[in-house]
């Protein structure tokens, strides 16, 4: 794990948190509770993947919860990544509710085929006779050294399947209220962490807390632009919104965190108020889901803008090994500060 | 084991209505009134018809491209069916998945799967939720030879067998993925032994003689059922038709299908060996058959009947609410 520890903003009130009482806790950590707290609540759910009894899972997110709940509903697999999500599918198809853990999104092609032609098609192919009710788990970005293999962005992957909902939370606080949302839901949902993520702590609600899909959450507000992000790209955003204040331009952050369903609403609001707009996204620019929202923008408040969208996103390549090297690849705060400017200027 | 006059009966009219829906089914996509698609069973009926015997309606299964007979063998209604391939609201899929993706979730039965292998981790996750919630309904994955050379074969027998899962693997060597012959995708001439390797039994059944697969899926599903684990059972059998309706079948020669269509035939088997055993007279199976043509008539009328699939609610079909 990365020694940095990074706290985010604590839930502004209002948020989706239920309740007023908060703790401070990493994000793995707040994973962690969303999946004890729904393990108690519904015996159909149980986890299923590798590494994640004993180890309690490569970035310990189920720390703990064989002891809990034991080896039959923490159930730890051989590596065979469709094996492993295909069992999930046809498990949700009969009753269950699986969340899979998939260990990085980069293995998420040795399980495509379930994933796409399987779990989101089956209720549109079956003429609504199916519900798909299970969660994929898995995670991905760059800045730990892995190389192309691990640490690829794949939303715009997932985005493209009609049948699939997609979260990629920031913080702890919604990390832990949209896996329970994805929990919930009867739909297949593909929740992709961030690997640098995992030790941010904020402040998380105690209890049931849930952040329902498909409402997007202005993490800082400012009236000069909107800057649209999420995952870690959120925490660069704030950091360059607090860097550009001080060069006295008010920057207003939306994290989107849900990607499917995608909250319009909330990004037009903000557009509206701020009439420009950079899109941030740490996967390659080309084909990006940035290109998406931009066209969105461009489709339904092209009045309301005083700039060309903007998109700042990572450089068309694989992701290389060496710090400098890989840290050069995808938009760092100082980077999103340089393209607010010229877009404010 | 023998089989009483009833078993051998409704296995015989199973088998005679998947035949009779298969010739039905080619004359309409003669007709051009089926779109896309159809893939026949013919030749194969023994398999679905033999297993299914065993299976409640509360128990799973996963099929194939070629998925009507499993269909069939698992209780469908074959209005429903034709009006899936007819594309009509009423279908079972209401025009959203046509031959290669019949379901029918009341039954049991996961889906017909256009991806080869697909199926087989889906029924291995059922048998998952059956063992999780302590029921002792089973699973079975039906697919061809083909599939058995996919990745999702082997892993999800190795899953199966780790957890001693309520499964039934059914092999279908119908002797061609598509239009390469066993011989030249597996170097070993028995695909059963495949299942040593992952440690569940392996049987190797006669798909010709549903008396065989109706003992051997017997054995298999109350191994199943009893909490002993996955079997996998493959079953020499032989697909008449092409891989597809249409298909030029230019890597068979015209001697061999002629050969095999008269040696290899299941329904004619039955008949004979059903009239040997003194368990009913040829007069009851023409009854039988007459009995199935009806039903098929009727099917077909009234899947024609049945209004265009609507396009209206398409894309709030996708996901749940």
């Amino acid at each position: 794990m990365p020694p940095k520890t990074v706290t985010t903003t604590e839930p502004r009130p209002g948020a989706g948190g239920q309740n007023s009482s908060t703790r401070e806790m990493f994000y793995n950590e707040a994973l962690n509770e969303a999946l004890r707290l729904e393990m108690e609540r519904d015996e159909r759910v149980i986890v299923i993947g590798e590494d994640i009894a004993e180890h309690g899972g490569a970035f310990q997110v189920t720390a703990g919860l064989l002891d809990r709940f034991g080896p039959t509903r923490i159930r730890q697999t051989p590596i065979s990544e469709i094996g492993i999500v295909g069992a999930a599918v046809g498990a949700a198809l009969t009753g269950l509710r699986p969340v899979v853990e998939l260990m990085y999104v980069d293995f998420s092609g040795l399980a495509m085929d379930q994933i796409v032609n399987q779990a989101a098609q089956n209720r549109f192919m079956f003429g609504g006779q199916a519900r798909v009710p299970m969660v994929l788990r898995t995670q991905g970005g760059s800045g730990r050294g892995n190389a192309a293999q691990h640490s690829k962005s794949l939303e715009a992957w997932f985005a493209h399947v009609a049948g699939l909902k997609l979260v990629m939370p920031a913080t702890p606080a919604d990390a832990k209220g949209l896996l329970t949302a994805a929990i919930r839901d009867d739909n297949p949902v593909i929740f992709l962490e961030h690997k640098l993520l995992y030790r941010t702590k904020g402040a998380v609600p105690d209890g049931e807390h849930v952040v329902p899909l498909g409402q997007a959450d202005v993490k800082r507000e400012g009236t000069d632009l909107t800057i649209v992000t999420w995952s870690r790209e959120v925490l660069f955003a704030l950091e360059a919104a607090a860097a550009l204040a001080e060069q006295s331009i008010a920057a207003e952050v939306v994290d989107v965190r849900t990607l499917v369903p995608l909250d319009k609403a909330a990004i037009l609001a903000s557009v509206r108020k701020t009439h420009r707009v950079l899109v941030v996204h740490e996967a390659i620019k080309r084909a990006g889901y940035g290109a998406e929202i931009a066209a969105m923008i461009a489709e339904e408040a092209f009045d309301e803008l005083d700039a060309p969208p903007k998109r700042l996103a990572g450089l068309d390549t694989p992701i290389p090994y060496a710090q400098h090297l890989e840290k050069s690849v995808v938009p760092q705060a100082g980077d999103i500060v340089a393209a607010a400017k010229e877009l404010v200027g | 084991m023998t089989i009483d006059r009833a078993t051998a009966l409704e296995l015989y009219r199973v088998m005679r209505t998947i035949r009779s829906f298969e010739e039905r089914s080619t004359q309409l996509f003669g007709e051009n009134k089926i779109w896309g698609t159809i893939h026949s069973y013919a030749g194969e009926e023994a398999i679905a018809a033999g297993v299914c015997a065993h299976l409640r309606d509360d128990d799973w299964i996963t099929s194939t491209h070629r998925g009507h007979g499993h269909c069939i063998a698992k209780g469908a209604d074959l209005g429903k069916m034709f009006a899936e391939l007819l594309g009509r609201e009423t279908g079972y899929c209401r025009g959203r998945g046509g031959s290669m993706h019949i379901a029918d979730t009341s039954k049991g039965n996961l889906g017909a799967n256009g991806i080869v292998g697909g199926g087989i981790p889906i029924a291995t996750g059922a048998a998952l939720t059956a063992q999780q919630l302590g029921t002792d309904q089973v699973a079975v994955s039906f697919f061809g030879d083909g599939a058995a050379n996919q990745g999702t074969f082997h892993e999800s027998l190795n899953l199966a067998a780790i957890w001693k899962l309520p499964v039934i693997y059914v092999c279908e060597n119908n002797q061609y993925a598509e239009s390469l012959p066993v011989k030249r995708a597996f170097a070993v001439e028995d695909i059963a032994v495949r299942a040593s390797g992952y440690g569940m039994p392996g049987v190797r059944v006669d798909g010709r003689d549903v008396r065989k697969v109706h003992e051997a899926a017997g054995e298999a599903v109350g191994r199943a059922r009893s909490g002993k684990g996955p079997t996998l059972l493959v079953a020499d059998s032989y697909r008449h038709e092409g891989h597809y309706y249409g298909d030029p079948r230019k890597y068979q020669s015209k001697d061999e299908i002629e050969g095999w269509r008269k040696r290899f035939d299941p329904i004619a088997d039955a008949r004979a060996w059903i009239v040997a055993d003194r368990l009913a007279g040829e007069a009851d199976l023409e009854a039988i058959d007459r009995g199935v043509a009806q039903e098929i008539g009727r099917a077909v009328a009234w899947a024609e009947q049945g209004p265009p699939a609507s396009p209206i609610r398409l894309p709030e079909d996708v996901y749940a609410t």
